[in-house]
């Protein structure tokens, strides 16, 4: 790394007032043609790069971003991190981003403030309760930490939690994973934005891509708004844009773009150390290091690309919120937001091939993408550098509709992110 | 978030409707005969267009009746709302 961050490297800045930092990356013009190109400059895709470059010496490759790097649903997520998930599969491809999330600060020279404080998920009917039982025990036989908490202890983790038997959905328990936690969503952007770009890649910012071009069964590369780049391998990861990227070139894709709305609070002091999550009542909460809470709602349940929503899913989810902490009553909400995302029918992932050489997908990502980020980058880069997909992967291809061999995180585990 | 103006009963909050996804999927004639891919395309694949898109809506909270919309999904405006057996306006 040309220029490594260090409390040298801090000092020796402080002496010239910090106007001397060099750029954390490059801002450069399209080259003519690439090995690879990735569409879409957020986490996942940023992160693809960064291990095409350093696992797989794949260093002729671009980054194209229509907006700005972490500038989508990288800049819009609630920051949860966990594993906790029911299924093998999936418990495989999630554990697999949380051992790197543990090292990721390191290994990228640069502070993604991943902050395990543990997630717990509250059981509020007797269905949850089973439901929760289970997904710890098949956690634990997949090698991930998980408990069961009962009311008390609920209670004495997050003291905030209103656990009287009276309220609607009353809390019956919970799920503790202590490894899970959040990170800083933008220094995860950037910190894989540096890396690639120190490696060689080029992040091309600004530049949509307006169409596929395609010769009989493989590609041969991507018009975009800073005109027409060659390539034999294109990966795709434009999480809730991802089907229109597939409309250019005339493939289906088994998603569906949803706004998923979260919404932050004014500034106060600490008061939950952990992060909260309920999925009968749909509403999650942390508190970021700047002092505000962070709170997520669910989906919109239709089509839409308005990065908006509907007030009524934030009304819903501030009710269920204000149930479980009635402390936060008098909280004002500074700011509101909707992400696009693309639901898969079985809510997970898809880290594929395609039918046409050299055009490679990673979407479906749905509520829960940030969580994945470096696992699934990982994983992306091993599959477009092979041209196979890695072991942990191979579950998440897109054949799996056809199959029929789905790897359904909806109802077990899944619901809330 | 905005107002679907239901051909049964007018004009109500979305918040009243369910979506039923994109229109004019039409079911197989045949099931028996269909192969596993045109199952797959059947059941899952969709366009999930950003923009004019032709879809299906249940008055969940209402009447209960399906019928089918033309909503441009970028901006959620309404251009048509028809019924289950009218013809889709032409755009």
């Amino acid at each position: 790394m040309k220029n490594k961050y260090s409390i040298f490297s801090l000092i020796k800045n402080a002496f010239s007032y910090h106007e001397n930092w060099q750029r954390a990356w490059r801002d450069p013009e399209p080259k003519k043609e690439y090995d690879a190109i990735i569409v879409g400059g957020g986490g996942h895709g940023l992160a693809t790069a960064f291990y095409l470059a350093k696992k797989h010496n794949m260093t002729n490759i671009a980054v194209v971003e229509k907006g700005w790097i972490g500038g989508g649903n990288t800049g819009r997520n609630t920051t949860i991190i966990r594993s906790n998930y029911l299924w093998d599969a999936s418990a495989g491809l999630y554990d697999h981003a949380l051992k790197i999330w543990e090292g990721l600060s390191q290994e990228l020279n640069y502070n993604i403030m991943f902050s395990q404080r543990g997630v717990m998920n509250l059981a509020h009917n007797l269905q949850d309760v089973r439901d929760l039982k289970r997904r710890t025990h098949a956690n634990r036989l997949n090698g991930i930490d998980a408990v069961w908490l009962n009311t008390k202890e609920v209670k004495s983790f997050c003291p905030i939690i209103n656990t009287s038997p009276g309220i609607r959905y009353p809390v019956l328990g919970g799920t503790l994973q202590r490894r899970a936690g959040t990170a800083r969503h933008d220094a995860v952007a950037w910190g894989y934005a540096r890396g690639a770009d120190s490696m060689g890649v080029d992040i091309i910012q600004n530049c949509e891509v307006k169409g596929i071009k395609r010769n009989g069964d493989s590609v041969e590369g991507i018009e975009t708004t800073k005109g027409f780049i060659k390539t034999k391998k294109i990966g795709v990861v434009a999480a809730g844009h991802s089907s229109v990227i597939a409309n250019m070139i005339d493939i289906k894709l088994p998603l569906e773009s949803k706004p998923l709305q979260a919404l932050v609070s004014e500034p106060v002091k600490p008061i939950i150390d952990t992060v909260v999550m309920s999925n009968a009542v749909h509403a999650y909460i942390s508190q970021s290091d700047k002092g505000e809470l962070v709170i997520g709602a669910g989906t919109d349940a239709y089509i839409s690309y308005t990065q908006r929503g509907s007030h009524d899913v934030i009304e819903g989810t501030l009710k269920a919120i204000l149930e479980l902490y009635p402390i936060f009553s008098r909280m004002k909400m500074l700011r509101q937001w909707g992400g696009i995302v693309d639901i898969c029918p079985d809510a997970s992932p898809i880290i594929s091939k395609t039918h046409i050489k050299g055009l490679y997908f990673n979407c479906g990502w749905g509520t829960g993408g940030f969580k994945a980020t470096p696992g699934s980058g990982d994983l992306f880069a091993h599959t477009i550098a092979n041209d196979e997909p890695h072991k942990l992967n191979a579950a998440f291809n897109i054949n799996r509709f056809v199959s029929g061999d789905l790897v359904d995180e909806h109802g077990a585990a899944a619901v809330a992110h | 978030m905005f107002l679907i103006n239901c051909p049964y009963c007018g004009e109500r909050d979305q918040s009243e409707f369910s979506s039923g996804g994109e229109a004019h999927i039409v079911r197989p004639k045949q099931p028996t005969k269909l192969s596993d891919d045109q199952w797959a395309e059947y059941l899952f694949m969709r366009k999930n267009i950003k923009g004019v898109q032709f879809e299906r809506w249940n008055h969940a909270h209402g009447c209960r009746k399906w019928f089918n919309m033309v909503r441009d999904t970028s901006n959620d405006k309404i251009h048509a709302v028809y019924k289950m057996a009218e013809k889709p306006p032409v755009k």
